[in-house]
């Protein structure tokens, strides 16, 4: 992957080596009739192996300050100082393409975003919503939500992480903390079913009330769903064309 | 008219009270019938096919009187699942898809998207100089042809059709810019993964400083139109006020914010594709109210203007004269240089020719990167963008792959939208018309 640039410094990418990524089970294989997202390209016959799970040792750096300390240090300091649970809430801590990423348990979620919000050394007080991403693969943690927050007074930012597994999909609500993340969290339990407790009103906001499935989620094809007018059908692009 | 006491959606449970379907031309028997009811509080249904709530907006009202004690918000009705169909094609096709989502600001959506995949790739630095100038400046123009129709949507919903005439008028010299320079006037496509689709036509830059001379005069006589119109100042002083507290837990960004004291811009405090390097203010108003957010978006229209003509000095003598407008890695930018022919944007001859006749690799590039598209290291990246209704992020997650594993947007639309009960509750009922308008949601991007 390194080599698609030959300026690209391998210390920007998030699998700093090759082998690191080598050594992950394959998630897929090929890309015809793929059984998740199928490839209608036909082109690649591509192993896509599962990302690692990459935990970013300190420092942490700065959003262009790598190797020394910087911005998100200090981020994690501040928390550190002010959440004193910190080493148990937060699982990894991921600095990646110049952006910090805090990777939670569910079970502080809330606190911690509190903490966020409230301290002054952090302040970040707008939330930019949350958005849910499906690794099938990833065993025990298929579901993950994905809060983007900004600190307008510090200016800067940090995303927070948290998983939770397609049997229990459970997270707390942040709506307490950020009002907004009310429709933001609505929409993420229409597409891909994770219920956020402690919401006000969580219900479908896109889909139709009494839509069945969740649309967004990776084991959900697109198209092929039998359309109300007529008996239409569309099939899924996997299967409109055969090249056999 | 019909009255009836069955719910006409055949839910029974699901409504109480007499339910009134209005067929047209029977105003009278409605209102005839509700002043013999004994019901306090009616619960209107607005939308979604109504013409003043901005398109496919459903609004549900508890009024009492002309008092609106609730309002809900019902969305969805434009959802298009652009984000999973966005998962099935390459990253480049990608931009032909999110350019769909806010159809009055498609290169703001493709700027988001394209600066979140050069992110991803790591060549942020490598866009060349000629085509971050040439986006920015066709991001400015979109500013401007965007805020026109807020106002001119803005001026018909309260009643004024001189103002919508005028606003839609100018935003068609900016769509002929659009015309001129990608193919298309709207959903242009023309922001790719490392640069643009392609440089600007012979006599691109005198329209666009034609448009610039023009707009000056014209924004001016907007203003005369509007700033002192009594019948429009009552219409927006002191109507749907939000402060900064409330913009903050809703997290409202964009004009709306601004009105009410926030210099906040991303454009000058996360910069991004050089605004930096442009001299521009962020205007602002203390007034909290409908009528500062026009007053906002006016002063915009004036900076965007002044970042224009910074632009075409740079395209037509400066720094940005000359140079490609795609990375040079020819591993991702797309390999064939486009032309615009008498129909519309396609294939250039001498490119086709250069890679049937002259060069076989120039070949297997293009049918590669064309069929299959550049693979994206894997993770994820969040990009933002000031889009004329607030920050617009783009949430972009590679597995590795040649297609998106899961691309979310962060539409302002979306997110300001939930602050209009917060801005009606309590008022009349005739104001929930403005209030809406100054938030100035476009449905596609809210629903996607």
């Amino acid at each position: 992957m390194s080599s698609q640039h030959p300026e690209q410094q391998a210390d920007q990418l998030p699998a700093r080596a090759e082998e690191e990524r080598h050594e992950q089970p394959v998630a897929r294989l090929g890309m015809f009739g793929a059984k998740t997202t199928g490839d209608t390209s036909g082109y690649g016959g591509l192993v896509v192996r599962q990302s690692p799970k990459i935990s970013s040792p300190r420092p942490y750096g700065g959003p262009r300050t790598t190797g020394a300390e910087g911005e998100f240090d200090e981020i994690a300091n501040e928390l550190e100082r002010a959440y004193p649970e910190f080493g148990e809430a937060i699982e990894r801590v991921v600095v990646d393409r110049g952006e910090l990423t805090l990777v939670i348990r569910r079970e502080h979620l809330a606190q911690v975003a509190q903490v966020l919000r409230d301290d002054p050394k952090l302040r970040f007080e707008l939330c930019t919503g949350v958005s849910g991403v499906h690794y099938p693969a990833d065993t025990g943690a298929e579901l993950h939500a994905v809060y983007p927050l900004l600190s307008m007074t510090h200016n800067r930012r940090v995303r927070l992480e948290v998983t939770c597994p397609d049997a229990d999909p459970h997270v707390p609500s942040l709506v307490a903390v950020y009002p907004t993340n009310d429709w933001h969290e609505r929409e993420t339990y229409d597409f891909f079913g994770i219920v956020f407790d402690g919401h006000p009103a969580l219900t479908r906001i896109m889909m139709p009330d009494d839509w069945q499935g969740h649309p967004q989620r990776k084991d959900y094809p697109l198209g092929g769903i039998p359309v109300e007018y007529r008996g239409a059908k569309v099939p899924p692009p996997d299967e409109r064309r055969s090249y056999v | 008219m019909t009255a009836t006491d069955y719910d006409a959606y055949g839910a029974g449970e699901a409504t109480e009270g007499t339910v009134y379907n209005v067929n047209g031309q029977d105003w009278d028997q409605v209102v005839e019938g509700v002043a013999t009811s004994d019901e306090d509080r009616m619960v209107i249904n607005m939308g979604p096919q109504h013409p003043s709530t901005h398109g496919v907006l459903r609004l549900i009202l508890t009024l009492d009187g002309e008092t609106v004690d609730e309002t809900r918000l019902g969305i969805g009705y434009l959802h298009t699942g652009i984000e999973k169909n966005m998962e099935y094609r390459t990253w480049t096709q990608g931009t032909t898809f999110c350019t769909r989502m806010d159809y009055l600001a498609p290169l703001f959506n493709e700027a988001a998207y394209c600066l979140a995949v050069e992110k991803l790739l790591g060549v942020t630095d490598d866009v060349p100089e000629r085509a971050q100038v040439i986006r920015v400046m066709m991001m400015e123009i979109n500013r401007i042809s965007s805020h026109l129709v807020a106002i001119a949507t803005f001026g018909l919903e309260l009643g004024a059709t001189t103002v919508m005439l005028n606003g839609f008028i100018e935003r068609e010299y900016a769509l002929d810019i659009f015309e001129m320079v990608a193919g298309l006037r709207m959903n242009m496509a023309y922001i790719r993964p490392g640069g643009v689709a392609q440089d600007l036509p012979p006599g691109a830059i005198d329209k666009i400083g034609d448009f610039v001379k023009r707009e000056k005069h014209r924004l001016k006589q907007l203003r005369k139109l509007l700033d002192a119109n009594p019948v429009f100042v009552a219409r927006t002083k002191d109507i749907a006020y939000l402060d900064v507290t409330g913009c903050m837990a809703l997290g409202i960004t964009g004009p709306v914010l601004r009105s009410a004291g926030l210099p906040w811009d991303l454009r000058k405090t996360q910069p991004y594709c050089g605004y930096e390097t442009y001299e521009f203010d962020v205007p602002t108003q203390q007034t909290c109210d409908v009528y500062g957010r026009y007053l906002v978006r006016m002063a915009e229209m004036d900076e965007s203007l002044k970042i224009i003509e910074q632009c075409l000095d740079r395209l037509s003598s400066g720094s940005a004269r000359s140079g490609p407008v795609m990375i040079e890695d020819k591993k991702i930018g797309w390999p064939a240089q486009l032309a615009l022919g008498p129909d519309g944007m396609g294939n250039s001859p001498n490119h086709i020719a250069h890679i049937m006749g002259q060069s076989m690799e120039a070949l297997i590039h293009h049918f590669k990167l064309v069929t299959e598209g550049f693979r994206v290291p894997a993770g994820q990246v969040y990009a933002a963008v000031e889009s004329p209704r607030g920050e617009l992020g783009c949430h972009a997650v590679s597995d590795g792959g040649t297609r998106p594993y899961r691309v979310h947007f962060r539409d302002p639309s979306f997110t300001n939208l939930q602050a209009a009960p917060a801005m009606s509750e309590g008022g009349q009922v005739a104001d929930i018309i403005a209030a809406v308008a100054s938030i100035d949601p476009v449905m596609g991007g809210v629903d996607r």
